[in-house]
């Protein structure tokens, strides 16, 4: 039977890669694409980076301002959905008025947590996500001398790494011992850190928040777990992200710390599926249920979840990767280290260019890179090959970690690549 | 402002008006040119904006980055003197006229 019409929530880089791969893939129907922001969709990493630095902010759109019309994509911006009636097949507005579906891919995303702590509410206390934000960081900027980033993850690095790079007095609080703890091996979060405090950027870990306090409504300082007082007339928040999953919960949608799907995207609803962010599923190179948030997560799945929508099943096989600027250092990540045993390092650490191997036994789990991309786009390769090289040669500099990958086809790192 | 041409497999030409700094991936989604991706927002992390430019153009670009050069490296068979990364190519208004060829996407 035809699938008459399909409507995709959120407007990030999931749900504008869904509505593209749905039309790639053949489908000929009704194709909605609803969004909160009023914006044309546009890429969020430059958020943290280019858009706060630039003279002029500028979004940098997914895609072409025509390519909804052109691809018959009825783009519905500025519209919350209130509810979603799974057994009626139908989305409910806000403000009013419904719409139908034959199929609904969940895209909603994820938003920042805040820390239940006095004093978030105060003017100059903002944390990142989307374009109203961005510009409320650069309204704050020019009255903030002295910033605390709150969180020593990714976008509390990149924001510390760019505000340092604007002449800002930078202290970034992180609750546990060591800065990116819960996403890099040991070796690269000091790396990275002392980068950072080579930059100026003051690092304070092992200690959270503990209040924040304003004078007529606006930030003046914060107070740490143990008790020391430091200035700030912006505190930026960057403690991770929670899912938005409070649609789908309404609607009695099964979740696990966010939208439970299957391999093929689906939820426990019928036709309706859920991607990105969001959507939290076995993984098939960890063997374990998780959520992970990042754009390539968001593409690839967003693909994968269109293919099967059209009754074109593929295993989903894609291969995590991951990228954070942080200054002149350029942190690349490939693969899902859980439960490493073995770090191995290839290239001098003091030369500002060097990758870590993580293992697992003698199963190789992940790379992660500092300004070393051929190392980083070679473990693609290696982690979608299954093969993992000997730790001897990882550790001979000498040694082509290429010729591993004799017989494996050379451009496999393009095989998900699409045009819009 | 710096018109620059893309031209497809198939020889169509389209000429495009990138605004100041922009690169020439970013003028190429803004405008639609078919091909160029820019996946990674122009991070040089997924490189769907391959284009290949004549040898005065090479020169005119200036030399890769190093980010640029293992990148194409990682992903091409061989990697001609030609090939570029348009994420990378920041237009200028020296460029004016710069030509970038659309490579079909393997």
């Amino acid at each position: 039977m035809g699938i008459g019409r399909i409507a995709i929530v959120g407007t990030g880089h999931a749900g504008v890669q869904a509505a593209a791969s749905l039309r790639q893939d053949g489908f000929e129907g009704e194709l909605f694409l609803i969004g909160e922001e009023t914006d044309l969709p546009y890429h969020k990493p430059p958020l943290s980076k280019t858009f706060l630095k630039d003279d002029v902010p500028q979004l940098q759109l997914l895609r072409p301002e025509d390519f909804y019309a052109r691809n018959r994509v009825e783009l519905l911006s500025g519209r919350c959905v209130s509810a979603i009636d799974p057994a009626g097949k139908r989305l409910e507005f806000t403000h009013g008025g419904v719409l139908s579906f034959d199929r609904l891919v969940l895209a909603t995303g994820a938003r920042p947590r805040l820390p239940a702590v006095p004093g978030t509410d105060l003017e100059g206390v903002l944390a990142l996500r989307n374009r109203a934000d961005g510009l409320a960081l650069r309204a704050a900027l020019p009255a903030a001398g002295d910033v605390v980033v709150v969180g020593g993850g990714f976008i509390g690095m990149e924001l510390a790494s760019t505000f340092a790079a604007l002449g800002r007095s930078v202290a970034v609080l992180e609750a546990a011992p060591r800065i990116l703890g819960r996403a890099v091996s040991p070796l690269i979060s000091d790396h990275l850190a002392d980068r950072a405090v080579a930059s100026g950027i003051r690092i304070l870990t092992g200690t959270g928040l503990a209040a924040i306090a304003g004078e007529a409504g606006r930030v003046r300082r914060i107070t740490t777990g143990d008790g020391q007082s430091l200035p700030a007339q912006l505190v930026v928040i960057g403690i991770g992200v929670e899912p938005n999953v409070e649609l789908a919960a309404a609607a009695g949608l099964a979740f696990s710390n966010g939208i439970a799907v299957d391999a093929a995207f689906r939820t426990s609803a019928p036709d309706i599926y859920a991607v990105g962010d969001v959507a939290s599923y076995e993984h098939w190179l960890a063997g374990r249920v998780l959520r992970l948030e990042s754009v390539q997560n968001a593409t690839d799945q967003a693909r994968s979840a269109a293919a099967h929508l059209l009754g074109r099943p593929a295993p989903f096989r894609a291969v995590p990767w991951f990228w954070s600027d942080q200054g002149d250092a350029r942190l690349q990540m490939v693969g899902l280290a859980y439960d490493p045993d073995r770090d191995v390092v290839r290239g001098d650490p003091q030369s500002g260019a060097f990758s870590v191997f993580r293992y697992r036994g003698d199963r190789l789990l992940s790379i992660e890179t500092v300004n070393r991309p051929s190392d980083h786009m070679l473990g693609r390769k290696l982690l979608a090959a299954g093969i993992a090289p000997p730790i001897a040669m990882v550790r001979d500099a000498g040694a082509d970690l290429r010729s591993l990958l004799e017989g494996e086809p050379k451009t496999s790192a393009r095989a998900a690549v699409v045009s819009s | 402002m710096t018109t620059i041409v893309f031209i497809q497999p198939d020889g169509t030409r389209r000429e495009v008006d990138a605004k100041a700094g922009e690169s020439g991936m970013q003028a190429a989604v803004r405008a639609g040119v078919d091909g160029i991706v820019g996946e990674c927002g122009g991070a040089c992390m997924c490189a769907t904006c391959h284009v290949q430019v004549s040898e005065a153009d090479d020169a005119r670009i200036g030399p890769r980055e190093a980010i640029e050069e293992e990148m194409l490296e990682s992903v091409l068979d061989d990697v001609s003197p030609a090939s570029r990364l348009s994420c990378q190519i920041k237009l200028r208004p020296d460029l004016e006229g710069l030509v970038l060829n659309v490579v079909e996407v393997v």
